[in-house]
């Protein structure tokens, strides 16, 4: 559990370049553990995604990673910088190490192409001289891991319901046994049966198999329940990060206090729903000082002057929780 | 399969439509291939003479409207396309078939060319978009809007001339005899670059073009993101997942064309003299040639369809999406 897996050192994204660039994550600092599952959360525009995209570097032009590092714990080949192998390194380092399931569930299987095909070529990319039968043997066990028949892999995308692709794409995530697997609101287009049925079976798996997750979602309350850990981000910065629980029951950032008061109790006495009041901010324009301060209930003097740094707060809870506030003066 | 009945069905009624008014549109046309004969021999034929011209034209007997009908399709159904009025008396089916492997072989070879070059272009100018290769898009669009006729006929002023090798007019050489030698090919050969070279370059910007959007669309799709994310090499991604996918719009537009080779390039073949079908449809219209027209329109309607279907069936290997379950 304390064994780093992914580092992400002072990690800025920005999308465009020169002055016109908007600064999408900015100096995020993040550590995934090997076999925990670490969930983001944010609003819609927060940088979540945009974080994960970068990490990967999968960004869509004209998203540029504009510095940091990305040190991933090689168990083989010890540690090495994500953002400076070459191509075709990349290459190999990609879905053998770090698979990711995508936001868009519905899309992330080509239409035109079997659902075998689409397991298998993956399989072949990273071991061309398998044979034909091993692949397509291991793209049916991946569908029964994920509990779909193995007749399905003749099935065409527009065959399958909706769970089902996300199924597929979660058994397609995990068939060159990678250590992390990125999920990036992998269940937002389900109803909501599905995605706790889903989630549930990721759990099992994750079990079984010990891969680490980034969990990357606007939903707090599935994270509170599914996650080891987790960091909330807004305006392209982490805010706060702690272990679930503690996130769950004492939050010390207004904004986590906020998120969690937007949804209801899955358990326990009701609250009341209060939601956090204006919009999140623009990131061409963004406030001085903390960036949640026009927002915050709570802003005194130095919120609009200075930028809070993320750190481990003078507070009762702990020291393997960050925050970065004025109202918790770090140690 | 019940999909494929259907479209069976839906081709063989738009056949018989298409045939149908193929049979009345010229009769409806005001004037007669006799009286346009008169004028041409500027009245010098007598009262006999004009009847024996009515009677090999077969225009004297007075039968109804629907009897004609009834016998043109008794005709079509033996393949006998009647006689071609102004190349008398060779049988329209005999006069078709002289200028059809012209076509085919200059328009049908270009179109499947600017087919396959405009599409390999495209998929590159979509796939590596904010490179060089994007200056391809300017001209392309300036290709693409010029007329084939015009850039034709720039084309003969530019390059065709007395000294030149490129031949301004015919199909071959009027000093070689036709036939499956050297120097026949070679001579139908060198008659053909020019206008081949106009069609290609008039009509493979458009494919380009096509191409070129519908990658840049694909490539912003989730499953090219995935593709990248497995780590399949560039060229397979490319390949595999944006083209196979922004090829299907381009399929059909192909099978489209493909119909429109037998008449489609008639411009080129009247600004070239070839001898092909769409020049003969040219003076088959001007010499109110009615039985050759007819049957330069029927091929023309026949073609496509035949591409339209074609298409279908293309449309039915390509994209699971459109097969039916059943």
């Amino acid at each position: 559990m304390i064994e780093p897996l992914i580092e992400i050192k002072s990690l800025n994204v920005d999308y465009g370049l020169g002055d016109e660039a908007v600064h999408a994550v900015r100096d995020v600092t993040l550590t995934l553990h090997r076999g925990e599952v670490l969930g983001l959360a944010g609003e819609s525009g927060s940088g979540k995604s945009t974080l994960a995209y970068g990490m990967t570097r999968l960004l869509p032009p004209p998203g540029v990673v504009a510095g940091g590092e990305v040190i991933y714990h090689d168990p083989e080949r010890g540690p090495y910088d994500v953002l400076s192998l070459t191509n075709s390194e990349l290459r190999e380092f990609r879905w053998a190490e770090t698979s990711i399931v995508f936001q868009g569930a519905m899309n992330s299987l080509n239409p035109v192409h079997r659902i075998g095909s689409q397991l298998t070529d993956a399989i072949k990319a990273h071991d061309p001289r398998g044979s034909r039968q091993a692949r397509e043997a291991r793209a049916r066990e991946l569908l029964n891991l994920v509990g779909i028949p193995g007749d399905r892999m003749e099935s065409y995308p527009h065959q399958l319901s909706g769970g089902m692709r996300q199924r597929v794409m979660i058994g397609m995530a995990l068939a060159l046994e990678p250590k992390v697997v990125i999920m990036d609101e992998p269940t937002t287009a389900l109803d909501v049966v599905m995605q706790r049925q889903i989630l549930g079976e990721l759990v099992q798996l994750r079990e079984r198999l010990g891969f680490s997750v980034l969990f990357i979602t606007h939903d707090l309350s599935l994270l509170v329940e599914f996650s080891d850990r987790i960091a909330i981000m807004y305006g392209g910065r982490i805010v706060e990060q702690a272990p679930a629980k503690q996130i769950y029951t004492d939050s010390l950032h207004p904004y986590s206090a906020g998120l969690l008061g937007s949804f209801p109790a899955l358990r326990g006495p009701k609250r009341e729903l209060t939601g956090i009041p204006g919009s999140p901010p623009d990131l061409r324009a963004m406030p001085t000082g903390c960036a949640f301060h026009p927002r915050c209930p709570k802003s005194f003097e130095p919120c609009a002057q200075e930028i809070p740094v993320l750190g481990v707060p003078d507070a009762p809870g702990g020291s393997d929780r960050t925050v970065a506030c004025w109202l918790h003066p770090v140690r | 399969m019940s999909y494929l009945l259907k479209r069976i069905a839906f081709y063989i009624f738009t056949a018989w439509a298409a045939i149908t008014i193929n049979f009345f549109v010229p009769r409806l046309i005001p004037g007669d291939p006799v009286q346009a004969l008169i004028s041409k021999e500027r009245g010098q034929l007598n009262a006999d003479a004009v009847h024996s011209l009515y009677v090999l034209f077969g225009l004297d007997k007075q039968q109804p409207l629907w009897q004609q009908y009834l016998d043109y399709w008794g005709q079509l159904l033996h393949g006998d396309l009647g006689l071609s009025f102004t190349f008398f008396p060779s049988p329209v089916s005999e006069v078709i078939s002289s200028s059809l492997p012209w076509t085919l072989a200059l328009v049908g070879i270009t179109t499947v060319c600017s087919f396959l070059l405009g599409t390999g272009l495209g998929v590159l100018a979509g796939w590596r978009r904010g490179s060089w290769v994007d200056l391809v898009l300017p001209v392309t669009t300036f290709l693409s809007s010029v007329p084939y006729f015009w850039f034709g006929l720039i084309m003969i002023e530019l390059l065709a001339g007395p000294d030149s090798i490129f031949p301004s007019s015919g199909g071959y050489d009027p000093g070689v005899t036709p036939g499956w030698d050297i120097d026949f090919i070679g001579s139908a050969v060198q008659h053909s670059l020019l206008p081949a070279l106009t069609i290609l370059i008039s009509s493979m910007s458009g494919w380009i073009l096509s191409m070129r959007n519908m990658m840049v669309t694909v490539s912003s799709e989730d499953y090219i993101t995935v593709a990248h994310a497995k780590g399949l090499s560039d060229r397979r991604v490319m390949l595999g997942y944006a083209a196979r996918n922004a090829l299907l719009p381009n399929v059909s537009g192909f099978a489209l064309s493909l119909g429109l080779i037998v008449g489609g390039t008639l411009l080129v073949e009247i600004v070239f003299s070839y001898p092909g079908v769409g020049f003969q449809l040219f003076q088959a219209v001007g010499a109110k040639d009615y039985p050759l027209m007819q049957g330069i329109f029927l091929i023309i309607t026949l073609s496509v369809l035949a591409a339209n279907f074609i298409a279908d069936l293309a449309y039915l290997v390509l994209d699971p999406r459109t097969r039916k379950e059943g």
